[in-house]
């Protein structure tokens, strides 16, 4: 499939809007994580606008595409792209981690579109999988994304859970990860270093797509090519910048998990215009 | 002779039952199949058994995602690792998502025997206790173990049932298995004696003991942890002189623990707690450390009679 350039900027200028939602909506809360959000943007918001088989009418439809948000903190991102699919009200979004929102902290079940919470890194392949062997137990051809952060991918989980999509030739699951280079401590060849990281998924028995995880031409074409792969899991290494569309915050490890101040998010909702 | 059964035996024939009914039922190991006797599911439904390696924490994360499609996942591996290993995916992943899982876990308790310390979980029933809503059943014998795992598969919900290595005596006459609906097994005004798991056969037999001694001890099998039955411990904190709790298993945060939380809130009474304390357990045939850790009948007589007397 093949998308044109009128296509292309319509949505640019999708993630262009969620990324504005995203610092509104962490301004309002008074903390969150923006950075991963907005590394993460083009990513999600390509998934949802163009691949996704999803319906937000019909949030139990079972035969829709899933999505897990493996790296929970950045929910901030799916809440935007949740709510500008039309899975609740824009205005939600500025009860974000308030007392009995349906915006928690982290992805909650209570939120219209999650299907599963997370939170606790590692976790979400092994959730992707598990939805993958229902999809194979019932024969049904959805697919199943996960977003990964590249942090998380430190948890030991992540690689029982990569060991077994492989044996159990999970092809209908696709990961997508978050490669921006930082972690909360600071960088993460300087913490933990993933590298090799393609040899290490293929060693896994995964096929690997590297990415630019801000051109969109790239990431359609990524999703595609994943459908088309039979027998093993896809993994799409996207790179990207940490905090990516305002100038202040990309690659600066102090918005990972700090959400910026009015004055800041109206700095940054300019350069977002 | 009362018919010894393995627990595990039972699991595996009811889990391929429940397998022939409901189509949505999928079972999942991490390379004890065939201690926890999984493997007789995966023999018939191998399209529907997943075997993970040794990666529990993949296997119990893996169950979320199945269920999040409307899957009722059974997960078995032993109690130690069921547990401890995979606590944080079994909190986060299947409990707080208040999914249809259930875990139900063998090799619990000290009579594991010669394996030793690190495959004797002594600590189960309280780290799934402390974890909000999970139900939990300790059953005492082979038939209750259907009767737990058959409750499991029709109640919504996270489950944690927990298993024994050893054969154990069938326990006659309990009356019919409600979740959360203690059995009383014999009446008696004198002391009260809870036991759950292994510890209702060695309850029974102190009580026969007792009788000798012209003593009265009411015999209860908690076999459900979580729904307490408050009503049934309070009327024995009412009606008996105190309370004799046994379990194989810490005496901190399961069974005595639940006991005392009860009746300090609501009836004060005394309550002698058996069962491990601050020890690790270790090598030795079943018999052989039930003696060592003050886990047998005599134990549970002498602790009755310190209240009667």
């Amino acid at each position: 499939m093949t998308y044109t350039d009128t296509q292309i900027k319509e949505l640019e200028q999708k993630a262009k809007q969620i990324r504005r939602l995203i610092i509104q909506m962490l301004a309002k809360a008074g903390s969150g994580h923006p950075g991963g959000s907005l590394s993460a943007a083009d990513l999600i918001t390509a998934l949802y606008f163009k691949v996704l088989r999803h319906d937000p009418k019909n949030l139990n439809w079972p035969q829709r595409d899933r999505f897990h948000l493996s790296k929970g903190h950045c929910c901030p991102l799916w809440y935007a792209v949740l709510a500008e699919s039309g899975y609740f009200s824009i205005d939600k979004l500025w009860t974000l981690r308030q007392l009995n929102s349906i915006l928690q902290g982290h992805p909650d079940r209570r939120t219209p579109g999650v299907d599963v919470a997370s939170g606790s890194l590692g976790q979400g392949l092994s959730v992707a999988l598990g939805m993958s062997l229902a999809a194979k137990i019932d024969k049904k051809d959805y697919r199943v994304y996960v977003l990964l952060g590249d942090g998380e991918i430190q948890e030991g989980n992540i690689w029982e859970a990569a060991m077994a999509a492989s044996h159990n030739k999970c092809d209908n699951l696709c990961a997508l990860l978050d490669y921006n280079g930082f972690q909360i401590d600071g960088k993460v060849k300087d913490i933990m270093n993933l590298e090799p990281l393609v040899a290490k998924w293929q060693a896994f028995g995964w096929h690997s797509i590297e990415i630019d995880g801000h051109n969109m031409q790239e990431i359609l074409s990524a999703y595609e090519e994943a459908k088309t792969i039979k027998d093993k899991p896809s993994i799409i290494i996207a790179h990207t910048i940490k905090g990516k569309g305002v100038s202040f915050m990309e690659n600066v490890v102090d918005f990972h998990g700090r959400a910026p101040t009015k004055e800041e998010a109206e700095k940054a909702l300019k350069e977002l215009e | 002779m009362a018919e010894m059964l393995y627990q595990r035996d039972i699991y595996g024939q009811t889990l391929v039952e429940l397998g022939r009914q409901n189509p949505d039922i999928v079972v999942l190991d991490a390379d004890l199949s065939s201690s926890t006797r999984t493997a007789l599911f995966g023999r018939e439904f191998p399209e529907r058994f997943f075997n993970f390696g040794v990666a529990e924490q993949n296997m119990m994360a893996t169950a979320c995602g199945l269920a999040s499609c409307a899957k009722t996942v059974f997960v078995s591996t032993f109690a130690m690792f069921a547990t401890g290993r995979a606590w944080d995916q079994v909190r986060n992943s299947i409990v707080y998502n208040k999914f249809n899982i259930k875990i139900v876990a063998s090799h619990a308790g000290i009579t594991v025997g010669p394996d030793g310390a690190s495959h004797q979980a002594l600590e189960d029933i309280a780290l799934m206790r402390i974890i909000p809503s999970i139900n939990i059943i300790v059953p005492c014998d082979g038939p209750q173990t259907r009767d737990a795992v058959i409750t499991a598969a029709n109640t919504a919900g996270p489950f944690y049932i927990r298993l024994g290595r050893p054969k154990v005596p069938t326990i006659e006459n309990k009356g019919e298995f409600k979740l959360g609906k203690a059995q009383v097994l014999s009446e008696g005004k004198d002391v009260t004696i809870i036991a759950c798991g292994i510890m209702v056969n060695e309850a029974l037999a102190a009580s026969g003991n007792l009788i000798k001694k012209g003593i009265k001890a009411r015999i209860i099998n908690l076999h459900t942890i979580r729904p307490l039955d408050n009503e049934t411990i309070l009327k024995a904190a009412r009606e008996t002189r105190g309370i004799v709790v046994c379990e194989e298993h810490t005496v901190i945060g399961g069974l005595a623990s639940s006991i005392d939380e009860v009746v300090a809130e609501n009836h004060p009474t005394k309550v002698v707690r058996l069962g491990i304390k601050n020890r690790f357990g270790q090598s030795g045939e079943s018999a052989e450390l039930l003696k060592e850790y003050n886990l047998t009948s005599l134990d549970i007589e002498k602790a009755a009679l310190s209240i009667v007397s």
